[in-house]
C-alpha cells in the first residue's frame, strides 16, 4: 500500500508540478501586463490581451507587426521544409534497415547512427559552421577548384540553417520510421512484387500506408522540435534571419518582458499544435496511433 | 541481374552519402582540434598540436559548467527514473478509457518545444519559491530550476523506456509470486524490479545524457548559473576556437568507448544465452531418451 | 495435510458475461479432482476464484471449511501451477523452488535444505544452481511443481500445466503427477480440456460447459453414464440420433429417429413426446442384425483400417457421419464402400438423454 502511495505521489508531483501547473502559469502570465515586481498584484495588474495584440500590432507605433508575424510564418514554413527534407533522407535508409539488411548489419548501422548524437547540439552546429563559414572547408574547396571566386555565404542565405536543423533531428525521424516499417511482414512486399508491381508502387501502395503512424510520429516530432529549436537558428542562421524562438528568447533576456515572452511562447505552442492536428486529420491518422 | 547489381550499388552509395553527412562535419571538426591555427581549420594542416586540449582544461567557466552539468544530470536522473518507473506501473493498472488521457498528459512534455518547458518552469517555480524570502534564497537557483525543467521531459523518456519493457512482462509471474505468499511490495522488489533492471540502466544512461546535452530548456531555466552547454553556446556565439573542437573530440571519444562497452556486454550476454540454450537442448534430448 | 474445497453457489460475472453460473461442489481433502471442458467453459475462472485472484460475484468458496471471502491469493492455503508455469527466469532453480519460503522469512540454511529435499523428489538432484533457461520442458514442469509444493499448500491447483509439452512427455507426466499426488497426499484440482488427462488421473471429474457444471462423477461414470447430451458428446466419441420418444417406461425408451425407432436406457425418466437423443458409442455398435428396435442401416461412406481396429463411417444426418469401430478379432466382415450396412447394439449400451446442447466437433 505504501509503495502504491509513493508511486501515485511521484506521478502526481510530475504531472502537476512539472507539467500541468507550469503550463497553466505560463498561460496566466501571458494575460498580464509587464510590471516590475513591486507593482504586481496592485491596481495596474489586470487581465489583458495586450501581449497577444502586440503580436499583430506593434505597441508604440501602432503599425502592423510584420516582423514578428513574418518570423512566425518563416519558422513554421522552414520547419515544414526541414521535416519533408528529413523524411526524404531517412526513408530509404529506414526501409533498408527494416526490410533488407541482415540483423548484424542493422546493429552496426544503429550504433553508427547513435554515436554522433552523443555530441551535443551546440557542438554539432559548431561543426557545420566550420564547414559552411566563408572561411570554411567547403568554400575552400569551391574556391580552390575554381568553381567560384568569392566565398558563398551559406550562413547568410540560410543554407546553414536548413542543414543544421535537418542534421540535428535526423535520428528523430529515423527511429519511428524504422520501427514502423520493421513490423511490416516481408511477405506483403514479396506478394506485391510477384503481382508485378514496380518498386515505386510497392512503396506507395504497401509500405507507406502501413507505416503511416510511424511516418506521422516522426514528422510530428521533427516539426515540433524544429519549430521550437534555438541552437541551430542562433548559430547557423543568417544575420537577417529572425527565428520565432529567438524573439521569445530576447523578450526574456534582453527586454525582460516575461508576459510578452510567455504570450509568444503560447502562440508558438498553439500554432504548432493546430498545424499538427490539421495535418494528422488531412492524412487520416489518429493522434493515438501517432504517439504509440 | 545487372539491374540488381546497379540497385545494390545505388543503395551502397546512398548509405555512404548518408553516413558521410552524419560523420563528415564531426570528422572535420576533429581534425581542427589538432591543428595549430587559431581559427579552427582542417586544411591546410599546419602542424600537430595538443595545445587546444590544454586550453580546454584551463577554461575555468567550462570546467564549472561541466561540474554543474554533472550535478544537474544526477539530479534529473534521481527524479526522472523513479517517476518514469512509477508512471509506467500506474499506466498498466489504469482503466482502458482513462489510459488515453493519462498517456497524453504524461507524454505531452515530449511534444512541447523545450523553450516553452524552460519558460513555464521558471515562471511557475519563481512564484512557488517566492512564498518566503528564505525559500527563495535557498531554492531559487538556476541549477534547481534546470533539474525541475529537465525532469519534466526526461521523466517522459523514462516512462517510454519502462513501458516498452513492461509490455513484454508476463503478468503470470506477478500472480505466481502472490500465490506463493508474497506481498505486493515483495512482488515489486523481487520480481518486477529485477525484470526491469535493464530498463533502469537504459533510463539512467539516456536520462543523464539527454540532461547533459540539453540546451533549449536549460538556457531559460539556468538563470545566472551555467552548464557546459550554455558555456559552449556563449563561446560559439562569441567566435570560434579549436578548443571547442577539442571538447568534441573528447565527447566522441567517450561515446565510442561507451558504444564499444555496450557491444562487448551484448556479445557476452549472447554467448551466455547460447550456452544455456545448448544445455536446454541436451536436457531435452536426454529426457526423450529416458521416456523411450 | 490436505483440505477440502467447497463451492457454495458460486457465480462469477465479468460485466454482462457470466463465466461461472451457480456452481456448487464439494471437493474432498486429498482428492484428485479435475475440471474438464472446452476452452471458455469457465473452468479457469473457477480455478482463479479458488486461488483468490477473482472474487465470486455471488456465493462463496470455502477451503478446509473456512470461508475465503476477502482473503487474498497470498494468504490462502493454495498453490497454483500456471499454464505457462510462470517460473521466474532471473532466479536459479533453487531460488525458484524456495521463493515461497523466502517471502515467509525462512532463513537461508533451512531454505537450502528444503530445496535439496524437493530437488530429490522431482529427480533433479544437485541441479539447484542451474538457470531456468538451461532446463528442458519436462524439467521446468517439475520445478514448477516443486515450487508450489515447497510452501506446503493444502490444495494444489493446476491450470493445464501439461499443455506446452509434446505428446510423449505429456503422457509420461500424467503418471508422474498422479504418483506425486499420492506421495504428498494433498488435494489436487486439475484444469484441462484433454479428456485423456482427466480420465487417467482423476478421482472425480466435473464436466463444464458455458459456465455450468454439467456432471460431477468419477471417470467411469462420466463415460458410461453421461448426465447430459453435452457430456455424452464431449467425453469420448458418440453417435447421436435425434428424435421424439414414442414409448417409455422407467428403464427403457424408444425414440423415433431418421434411422427408424430405436431403443435405449432411460435413466432420466423421459416421457412420451419428449424431444430426446439416443447415444450409441462407436465401440458399442456391431455390424449385423439384431432386434428390430436396436438395428439400423445406412450406406458406407468410407472405411479406415487402423491396425488394432477398423473405423466404418456410415452416412448420417447432415454432415455428421455415424461411426462404428470394429475390433481386430470381430468375426464380422467389413463392408465395402457404398454397400448398405446393418448395425445393431446391446440395448443397455444405447442411452436416451433429453435433447440439449452438444459439444462442438
Amino acid at each position: 500500500m505504501l509503495l502504491g502511495i509513493i508511486f501515485i505521489a511521484l506521478v502526481a508531483f510530475w504531472t502537476l508540478f512539472l507539467v500541468a501547473l507550469p503550463y497553466l502559469y505560463m498561460v496566466v502570465e501571458s494575460f498580464h501586463p509587464n510590471l516590475p515586481p513591486i507593482r504586481r498584484g496592485g491596481p495596474d495588474d489586470f487581465v489583458t490581451l495586450t501581449q497577444y495584440k502586440s503580436f499583430f500590432v506593434t505597441p508604440n507605433s501602432g503599425t502592423v507587426n510584420w516582423t514578428h508575424m513574418g518570423a512566425f510564418g518563416f519558422s513554421i514554413i522552414a520547419s515544414i521544409a526541414v521535416t519533408a527534407l528529413n523524411f526524404a533522407i531517412c526513408y530509404p535508409l529506414a526501409y533498408y534497415m527494416a526490410q533488407a539488411g541482415t540483423p548484424q548489419k542493422v546493429r552496426t548501422l544503429m550504433l553508427c547512427l547513435i554515436v554522433p548524437y552523443w555530441v551535443n547540439e551546440i557542438l554539432r552546429a559548431f561543426s557545420l559552421r566550420l564547414l559552411l563559414a566563408s572561411k570554411g572547408l567547403i568554400n575552400q574547396i569551391l574556391m580552390g577548384t575554381g568553381i567560384t571566386d568569392v566565398p558563398i555565404d551559406f550562413l547568410g542565405n540560410n543554407t546553414g540553417l536548413y542543414v543544421g536543423l535537418s542534421y540535428a533531428y535526423l535520428l528523430v525521424m529515423m527511429f519511428p520510421l524504422y520501427n514502423a516499417i520493421e513490423s511490416l511482414d516481408r511477405n506483403q512486399i514479396e506478394a506485391a512484387r510477384d503481382l508485378g508491381a514496380p518498386w515505386w508502387r510497392i512503396h506507395k501502395d504497401v509500405v507507406i500506408p502501413y507505416a503511416k503512424p510511424g511516418i506521422a510520429s516522426g514528422c510530428t516530432m521533427v516539426f515540433m522540435l524544429s519549430a521550437g529549436s534555438l541552437a541551430a537558428p542562433q548559430f547557423l542562421g543568417g544575420p537577417r534571419t529572425l527565428w520565432f524562438t529567438a524573439i521569445v528568447y530576447d523578450f526574456f533576456f534582453q527586454n525582460f518582458n516575461w508576459p510578452r515572452g510567455a504570450a509568444y511562447a503560447f502562440i508558438l505552442l498553439t500554432g504548432c499544435i493546430i498545424l499538427v492536428m490539421a495535418m494528422l486529420r488531412l492524412f487520416k491518422v489518429s493522434l493515438g496511433e501517432t504517439i504509440k | 541481374m545487372t539491374s540488381k547489381l546497379i540497385m545494390k550499388g545505388m543503395v551502397g552509395f546512398y548509405i555512404f552519402l548518408f553516413f558521410f553527412y552524419l560523420f563528415g562535419p564531426l570528422l572535420v571538426m576533429g581534425i581542427t582540434a589538432f591543428n595549430t591555427p587559431n581559427y579552427p581549420q582542417a586544411y591546410p594542416f599546419e602542424a600537430f598540436t595538443l595545445d587546444w586540449f590544454v586550453k580546454l582544461w584551463n577554461h575555468r567557466a567550462m570546467m564549472e559548467g561541466l561540474r554543474n552539468s554533472v550535478i544537474i544530470g544526477l539530479g534529473v536522473v534521481a527524479i526522472s527514473v523513479p517517476v518514469g518507473l512509477a508512471a509506467s506501473i500506474i499506466m498498466n493498472q489504469i482503466y482502458h478509457r482513462a489510459r488515453g488521457l493519462y498517456y497524453l498528459v504524461t507524454i505531452s512534455p515530449l511534444l512541447t518545444p523545450g523553450v516553452i518547458i524552460g519558460i513555464s518552469t521558471v515562471i511557475f517555480w519563481k512564484d512557488v519559491m517566492s512564498i518566503t524570502d528564505v525559500t527563495k534564497g535557498l531554492f531559487y537557483k538556476g541549477i534547481i530550476l534546470t533539474i525541475l525543467g529537465q525532469a519534466s521531459f526526461v521523466s517522459a523518456y523514462c516512462l517510454l523506456i519502462f513501458m516498452a519493457r513492461l509490455t513484454r512482462f508476463d503478468r503470470a509471474q506477478e500472480e505466481a509470486a502472490l500465490d506463493l505468499g508474497a506481498s505486493y511490495p515483495q512482488v515489486f522488489w523481487h520480481i518486477l524490479l529485477p525484470y526491469l533492471k535493464p530498463a533502469v540502466v537504459s533510463a539512467v544512461v539516456i536520462g543523464f545524457l539527454s540532461s547533459f546535452e540539453n540546451y533549449n530548456t536549460t538556457t531559460f531555466a539556468i538563470l545566472a548559473d551555467k552548464t557546459l552547454v550554455t558555456v559552449l553556446a556563449g563561446e560559439v556565439r562569441q567566435g570560434t576556437t579549436p578548443a571547442l573542437s577539442a571538447l568534441a573530440v573528447i565527447i566522441i571519444g567517450f561515446s565510442l568507448l561507451g558504444a564499444i562497452c555496450y557491444e562487448v556486454a551484448k556479445r557476452r550476454e549472447q554467448i551466455r544465452a547460447d550456452r544455456a540454450q545448448r544445455q536446454a537442448q541436451i536436457a531435452e534430448r536426454n529426457e526423450v531418451e529416458a521416456i523411450a | 495435510m490436505s483440505a477440502g474445497v467447497e463451492l457454495d453457489h458460486v457465480t462469477v460475472r465479468f460485466g454482462e458475461f457470466t463465466a461461472v453460473d451457480n456452481a456448487t461442489l464439494d471437493i474432498k481433502g486429498g482428492e484428485f479432482f479435475s475440471f474438464l471442458g472446452p476452452s471458455g467453459c469457465g473452468k479457469t475462472t473457477i480455478l482463479r476464484t479458488v486461488s483468490g485472484f477473482l472474487d465470486p460475484s455471488e456465493g462463496m468458496v470455502k477451503i478446509g471449511g473456512q470461508n475465503m471471502t476477502g482473503i487474498g491469493p497470498n494468504k490462502r492455503p493454495t498453490a497454483l501451477i500456471f499454464q505457462n508455469l510462470a517460473l521466474f527466469p532471473l532466479m536459479t532453480v533453487a531460488e525458484n523452488i524456495t521463493y515461497g519460503l523466502r517471502v515467509r522469512g525462512v532463513d537461508k540454511t533451512a531454505r537450502t535444505k528444503k530445496a535439496n529435499e524437493l530437488l530429490d523428489l522431482i529427480a533433479l538432484p544437485g541441479q539447484g544452481d542451474k538457470l531456468m533457461s538451461e532446463l528442458s520442458g519436462g524439467q521446468k514442469q517439475r520445478v514448477a511443481i516443486a515450487r508450489a509444493l515447497a510452501v506446503q499448500p493444502k490444495v494444489l491447483l493446476l491450470d493445464e500445466p501439461l499443455s506446452a509439452l509434446d505428446l510423449k512427455l505429456r503422457q509420461h507426466m500424467r503418471s508422474e503427477l498422479r504418483s506425486i499426488q499420492r506421495m504428498v497426499g494433498i488435494t489436487f484440482i486439475y484444469i484441462t480440456h484433454d479428456q485423456g488427462e482427466a480420465l487417467t488421473m482423476s478421482d472425480r471429474i466435473a464436466v463444464m460447459s458455458d459456465g455450468v457444471i454439467q456432471q460431477v462423477a468419477d471417470g467411469k461414470a462420466v463415460y458410461d453414464d453421461p448426465a447430459t447430451s453435452f457430456v455424452a458428446s464431449f467425453v469420448g466419441e458418440n453417435n447421436p440420433f435425434v428424435g421424439i420418444i414414442t414409448r417409455a417406461d422407467s428403464s427403457y425408451a424408444v425414440v423415433d429417429t431418421l434411422f427408424g425407432t430405436l431403443r435405449g436406457r432411460n435413466p432420466k425418466g423421459l416421457k412420451v413426446g419428449d424431444k430426446a437423443i439416443l447415444f450409441v458409442r462407436p465401440e458399442s455398435a456391431k455390424l449385423g442384425t439384431g432386434a428390430a428396435d436396436t438395428t439400423f442401416s445406412s450406406k458406407v461412406k468410407s472405411v479406415a483400417f487402423e491396425g488394432n481396429m477398423t473405423h466404418v463411417f456410415l452416412e448420417g444426418v447432415g454432415k455428421k457421419d455415424v461411426t462404428i469401430t470394429v475390433g481386430r478379432h470381430s468375426s464380422a466382415d467389413i463392408p465395402a464402400q457404398d454397400e448398405i450396412a446393418s448395425v445393431t447394439y446391446d440395448v443397455d449400451l444405447g442411452l436416451v438423454l433429453p435433447e440439449g446442447k452438444m459439444a462442438r466437433e
